[in-house]
């Protein structure tokens, strides 16, 4: 379904790197997959074996729920360069839209760490005065990332207003 | 009158100490609390050598440590920053800039009135790192206010405190009866009552215990409030808008020109037959408000005309109720029942305008050169009813501004218009030293990755 109110500016939104979504599904499976084990074999030896293989099922189900909403969450992921400023969207239950002049960026950061690295995206992040700005763009490869933070820190300082 | 012009003309180059009395006034408390901690020790074990030992020794080491810490604090102006270097073993040095200049507040505890000294707190942009002078002796403090913000306006910093055209003065009895009747305080008073008839109608008296503590807080709430505001005075000048209030603590304020980010005129349910309202207002230095004990409050209480001509000078050019406000489509009163029917927006030329609330009514604006970035929400019951919140948002503060629950479409529209006006604004945005003419760039002023 088109979304109308969340469309791209231009043809389409510019998506972050699917290694965003296989990192968060092995952090998914990484969690979910000894817990589940440990909860069904705690259940099946001291309540009954039927009642163990219950609580796999649930869990399992649960985690390909999770697995499929990963991806949505990932496809929701989306942002666009436009002259004067910069559009960030995101969110599956809550969808967000975000403009951010650039004459109104503080500062850029971009993060990454150990796990993020491994899997080679970064996270940049802008500030403006206002601390309900949330503009976040998880899931960029390094180049990428650092490719936007040179040019909205050139684009910020040229285009910079007072507060 | 020549030696107020000799000290002020004292450059502020020269680096500059708060005033001798500081340490006692920072540690008389300590001192206080020890002085009580071994009267009671010492009587309850006879033997004078506690109190000995505190008179011989404690005392002299605090005020050497009192008198050494004043010793190594020294503010002055290097370059256009004020530099504040503090510490006795560990040196610190910090620098504001006062092109950042957002406020600077004049701050008067009772014991420090009593003895004719003041705190200087300046605020900047940019939250938390503010400098706060404590103390110095009170025409000091004012001279050094106006000269700051001569300095921050940039013209010459020797040029006189400029003179004030006084707006408002709150009658003592309007802010009285509006704390009466301000929410908290009516909760706590239905209280008491429901408290004092139940224990009647029940004839349990030990439910009277209850009294004490209620009626304390209430009162508290309602003394606090009515002292913090007593006198509140509301002024105009050239270097800025000057708020002055309090009974005890004594707070002048100033807001440099063009410093405030978003306004908000709020009136609670009982107000309304008085036609009263409060105006709050987001400063970029004062932050998050009443939390961090700054007061974000332009005007307590005053009837709407008054606070609209008290608006009028805050933001030049904007009539805020003659913007024309458009109500939201049918289908938000299922998501929003109650105040459906006040949710509103609009905006003209120079201010983005949005109404919310049946029984606690506000009415919000901001200037969209002061827009920081527009955003656009839309949550699961939202989205089933083709709705969506446009939020527009400014430096933080206690107004916080969004329209709610608009067509889909429209809200997209209002973000992207927002967007725009915004950008347009910003390009003819008065320059941060506000006295300055308009033509140096932006980028100057700034005064961090300047081009040439």
């Amino acid at each position: 379904m088109v979304d109308e109110a969340f469309a791209p500016p231009g043809e389409n939104w510019q998506p972050v790197s699917p290694r965003l979504r296989d990192l968060r599904r092995l952090l998914l499976v990484a969690f979910l997959v000894p817990a589940a084990v440990v909860a069904a074999v705690a259940v099946g030896v001291g309540v009954a074996w039927w009642l163990g293989l219950a609580v796999l099922v649930v869990a399992l189900a649960v985690g390909a729920w999770a697995w499929w909403l990963l991806e949505r969450s990932y496809r929701a992921w989306g942002y666009a360069e436009r002259a004067e400023d910069l559009l960030v969207t995101r969110g599956v239950l809550i969808r967000r839209l975000v403009i951010v002049p650039y004459g109104r960026m503080q500062l850029v950061d971009v993060n990454a760490g150990p796990l993020d690295r491994r899997f080679g995206i970064a996270t940049v992040q802008l500030h403006t005065a206002a601390a309900a700005t949330d503009a976040t763009i998880p899931g960029l490869p390094p180049a990428e990332a650092a490719r936007l933070r040179e040019r909205l820190a050139a684009l910020g300082e040229a285009r910079s207003a007072g507060l | 009158m020549t030696t107020t012009q000799e000290r002020a003309a004292a450059p502020l180059e020269d680096f500059r100490r708060l005033h001798p009395l500081t340490p006692v006034l920072r540690g008389w408390r300590v001192l206080a609390v020890l002085f009580a901690l071994v009267l009671q020790n010492s009587i309850r074990s006879p033997g004078a050598v506690e109190l000995l030992v505190f008179l011989g020794v404690g005392v002299p080491v605090a005020l050497a440590y009192g008198w050494l810490s004043w010793r190594f604090t020294r503010f002055g102006v290097v370059d256009g920053d004020l530099t504040l270097e503090t510490g006795v073993l560990f040196r610190r040095s910090r620098r504001v800039s006062l092109a950042r200049l957002e406020a600077v507040d004049v701050v008067r505890p009772l014991i420090a009135r009593a003895l004719g000294l003041a705190e200087l707190r300046l605020e900047v942009a940019g939250g938390s790192t503010e400098a706060a002078l404590a103390y110095l002796s009170e025409p000091h403090a004012h001279r050094l206010r106006s000269e700051l913000l001569a300095r921050a306006a940039g013209i010459d910093a020797t040029t006189p405190e400029a003179p004030e055209h006084v707006l408002v003065r709150v009658p003592l009895s309007a802010v009285v009866w509006s704390s009466v009747l301000r929410g908290p305080v009516i909760v706590g008073i239905l209280w008491l009552v429901l408290v004092i008839i139940g224990a009647a109608v029940i004839g349990e008296f030990a439910a009277l215990g209850l009294v004490v503590p209620l009626a304390l807080g209430t009162g508290g709430a309602l003394v606090t409030y009515v002292m913090s505001n007593f006198d509140f005075t509301v002024a105009e000048s050239p270097d800025g808008l000057r708020l002055r209030h309090g009974l005890l603590e004594t707070r002048a304020q100033t807001v440099a020109p063009g410093r405030v980010q978003a306004v908000r005129i709020v009136q609670p349910l009982l107000w309304r037959r008085r036609g009263w309202v409060r105006v709050d207002v987001n400063v970029a230095g004062y932050g998050g408000g009443e939390s961090s004990g700054q007061s974000t409050t332009l005007l307590p209480v005053a009837p709407r005309p008054v606070a609209l001509r008290v608006l009028a000078h805050v933001l030049p050019g904007v009539d805020i109720d003659a913007v024309p406000l458009t109500g939201v489509p049918p289908q938000a009163r299922w998501r929003a029942p109650v105040q459906w029917r006040q949710l509103g927006v609009g905006a003209d030329e120079h201010v983005f305008v949005a109404r919310r609330g049946r029984f606690f009514r506000e009415l919000m604006a901001v200037p969209h050169a002061r827009t920081q970035s527009v955003r656009l929400t839309r949550g699961p019951w939202q989205r089933h009813l083709g709705l969506a919140t446009v939020h527009v948002d400014t430096a933080p503060g206690p107004v916080r501004v969004d329209a709610a629950h608009r067509g889909a479409m429209e809200a997209r529209q209002l973000v992207e218009a927002q967007a725009q006006r915004a950008q347009q604004a910003r390009a003819i945005a008065v320059p941060q030293r506000w006295m300055t003419t308009a033509q140096s760039p932006p980028v100057l002023e700034q005064g961090q990755g300047g081009r040439p």
